[in-house]
């Protein structure tokens, strides 16, 4: 194989196997237990070989492969370990597309196998060919076509390493169908490093210096987080860097749920409906240190204008998010939680009780103009804030939030209490419609003593809506919740705001989505008045399956504060 | 400001490879003024020479994420005046048009070209240089007719010492 790697000694003595048997066998010597995929013709003997080992390796049959890789990303965010997807060749292998460039720019771990025709059809336009390859290529960390079973241990151990190490992504291995055939010696080799691949880069000691003395002189330091944080297991490292320096800390979309957000230094979420605090000040801090995040435009705003008074330190592993949109005075390459831990011995105690307190004061602001009103309307119809804040209530903040594309994602993301790491999943980069049903799935499958609620539009409810059916036959326990708006409500909003009111094929006639979730032997409930909410919330949680809570929202609310596009983070807008 | 730029990439040899790397310059609409590939000095790495025109500051971003690639070891920029490089141009011209007096004497000597072929009815010319160089030669000839012109990718090693160690 032409990538040169190092690899262990093999798992297991060789024995006599097919290409589909390898790939089982594989999984096992990954600790795989669990995968999600659709069959199809091209993928058949890895699914035949799947039957034997059905002990060790449980497949969920999803409805949709889209379904079926949304649902693997779920699982590998709740759980920090690999998903793994199964597809076939052709419209199956271009079903998983959409998760592949999701996980991609989220950073999330999998492995998706495809099926491929025989070796001998590859280019003569067969039944199912497609060039997965091509088409995957700028979507994937990693991807490499097998056409004889002998390549199958080498590539699936390369795929594993790379899907994991580093900053995490997806990795696609397509398999001939004959390969899937072929007997061969079959010896597995789990890989530990491959010569032109550094995951992690070195740590430079010189410049957790620098980062330390910048911070130990700033006066209105700001501390931005990402996944980073919790793809690199630094919690820990993290909350105790915060704590001893005192720096007021806000997080990113994906940064959710790495700092708890009762943490007295959490001082909110960054970026277009994030909060006004740390919005505003961002414009004011002297120092501003970014760890595992990488500047997305829609937490900078206009970059012109985005934290230009301050110095900015930026800690990540990957070397080509540096200076990418922001530029760096201190660039810190490696892995966060080494150099965070090189770091916190370095940092002086500090108060910063009067820079504190300017977050105080701007959130009593948000507070009384939006929060208040979100949490706790009197009149109206319901509010999407009031009903994250009953869940909040009735789950004490110990559920994962897995969340679909719009409004609601934005009010979940904002209200929702955070206890522990790894309990917000959403689609934030990509933005994609359709991600919530399934990757609740996946979260409840890989965390099942956990809550999973899944807080979906209706607009993107019926994007997976078939996944219904994989939730009913798993039996896992989702709660989902739908902020029934009647309308693609965040579209809406910008048709409000940025194009006079134009609603232009944003309303819905919806379904009775208590009766479909019925017809696939889910309990519902669909709600709109105040007074049932609380009430609605207990049931949905007391319930033991699976439970749809169907609640009417109002049809024109908007989500605030908001940063308009080519405003910057100062300008953000409370109404 | 924009000026060509030369990147060097020292890869694996990998059948999607070339892919990957001309999709990361397409992504940003950057046109590929010349592309090459071949082995290396090292046995099984693979060098690709690539001129781009862009800015610093683009072609900062651009290696970073070249280098991110997994069969990537490693991948560099360099100005004109930090490289010694190289095209190939291939002229291929009518006999009789040219072979009055001494002009095909003149032509080689004046620009260092060299007769690969000639027969009964067209010879083939070739010249080695910078693009401005072969392109001279074209703009020379072109009065007389030239049937077929080709000018290979730049080829180019760096003038710093030491920078592509460990590769
Ligand atoms: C696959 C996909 N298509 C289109 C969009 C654009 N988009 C972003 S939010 C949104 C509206 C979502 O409506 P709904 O699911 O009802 O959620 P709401 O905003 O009403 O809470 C749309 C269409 C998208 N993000 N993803
Ligand atoms: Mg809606």
């Amino acid at each position: 194989m032409y990538l040169e790697a190092t690899l262990t000694p093999p798992v297991k003595e060789t024995m006599r196997t097919s290409g589909a048997d390898a790939v089982l066998r594989s999984f096992i010597a990954e600790d795989v237990d669990l995968i999600f995929g659709y069959p199809g013709g091209a993928i058949m003997p890895v699914y035949d070989a799947l039957y034997h080992y059905q002990e060790q390796v449980r497949h969920v049959l999803t409805r949709h492969e889209q379904g079926a890789i949304h649902a693997a990303q779920g699982y590998a965010r709740v759980t920090g370990k690999v998903g793994v997807v199964l597809a076939t060749s052709g419209p199956g292998a271009t079903n998983l597309i959409t998760g592949i460039a999701d996980a991609m720019i989220d950073s999330t771990p999998l492995v998706c196998i495809t099926g491929q025709v025989g070796s001998h059809l590859l280019g003569t336009d067969a039944f199912q060919e497609i060039d997965i390859i091509s088409i995957s290529m700028p979507a994937t960390k990693w991807n490499y076509q097998v056409t004889k079973a002998e390549q199958l241990p080498e590539a699936l151990s390369r795929a594993f390493y790379i899907a994991r190490s580093g900053r995490p992504g997806p990795v696609l291995i397509d398999i001939t169908k004959d390969a899937q055939f072929e007997m061969f010696d079959f010896a597995y080799r789990k890989c530990k490093q491959i010569r032109s691949y550094t995951p992690v880069p070195t740590l430079n000691l010189n410049r957790v210096g620098e980062a330390a003395d910048l911070i130990n002189s700033a006066k209105k330091p700001l501390v931005v987080f990402g996944q980073g944080v919790i793809l690199g297991n630094a919690e820990k490292e993290f909350r105790q860097l915060i704590e001893k320096a005192n720096l007021p800390a806000a997080t990113t979309l994906l940064g959710l749920s790495a700092l708890p957000s009762d943490h007295p230094l959490h001082v909110g979420m960054l970026g277009m409906h994030g909060n006004y605090a740390p919005n505003v000040l961002t414009n004011e801090c002297d120092v501003l240190i970014a760890i595992g995040m990488r500047f997305d435009d829609r937490v900078t705003g206009d970059l012109s204008r985005f934290a230009k008074q301050a110095k900015v330190i930026h800690f990540d592993i990957d070397p080509s998010e540096i200076n990418k949109n922001v530029q760096a005075d201190v660039a810190v390459l490696g892995d966060c939680k080494e150099s965070l831990r090189a770091l916190i011995p370095l940092v002086y105690e500090r108060s910063h009780q009067n820079w504190l307190q300017e977050f105080e004061v701007l959130k009593g602001v948000e507070q009384c103009k939006v929060i208040e009103q979100d949490l706790k309307p009197t009149s109206g119809s319901i509010s999407m804030g009031e009903v994250i804040h009953q869940v909040n209530l009735q789950t004490d903040g110990n559920a994962v939030l897995v969340t679909d594309v719009g409004q609601h994602q934005m009010v979940a993301s904002r209200y929702t209490q955070f206890k522990q790491s790894k309990s917000n999943i959403t689609s934030g980069g990509l933005g994609t419609m359709g991600f919530c049903l399934p990757a609740a799935l996946g979260a409840k499958l890989g965390a099942p003593e956990r809550e999973v609620i899944a807080v979906i539009g209706d607009g993107g409810f019926q994007m997976t809506i078939q996944e219904l059916g994989a939730i009913f036959q798993t039996k896992a326990a989702v709660k989902i919740i739908i902020l029934n708006n009647s309308f693609l409500g965040m579209v809406r909003q910008w048709q409000q705001l940025f194009f006079d009111k134009r609603y232009s094929s944003t309303e819905m006639e919806n379904p009775d989505f208590v009766a479909i979730a019925k017809g696939y032997g889910i309990e519902g409930e669909s709600i709109s008045e105040r007074e049932d909410l609380p009430a609605a919330v207990s049931e949905m949680l007391q319930h033991k399956g699976s439970f749809l809570l169907e609640v009417h929202v109002g049809k024109g609310d908007n989500v605030f504060p908001m940063v308009p596009t080519g405003a910057s983070v100062s300008e953000i807008r409370l109404e | 400001m924009e000026q060509a730029y030369t990147l060097s990439i020292f890869s694996e040899n990998s059948v999607g490879l070339l892919n990957r790397i001309t999709s990361i310059l397409t992504r940003r609409h950057l046109n590929i003024d010349s592309i090459n590939s071949s082995e290396s000095e090292s046995s099984g790495i693979y060098r690709f020479t690539i001129v781009v025109k862009t800015t610093e500051a683009q072609v900062k971003k651009l290696v970073l994420q070249l280098e991110k690639q997994v069969e990537v070891m490693k991948a560099v920029y360099h100005t004109d005046s930090d490289t010694v490089f190289q095209e190939i141009a291939l002229y291929k011209i009518s006999t009789r048009s040219i072979s009055e007096g001494n002009l095909v004497e003149k032509l080689i000597r004046d620009n260092n070209a060299r007769i690969l072929s000639v027969e009964s009815d067209f010879m083939i010319i070739e010249k080695t240089g910078h693009k401005e160089e072969t392109q001279e030669l074209l703009d020379f000839l072109s009065p007389y007719g030239v049937l077929e012109f080709v000018r290979s990718g730049r080829v180019s090693v760096t003038k710093p010492m030491g920078e592509l160690e460990g590769i």
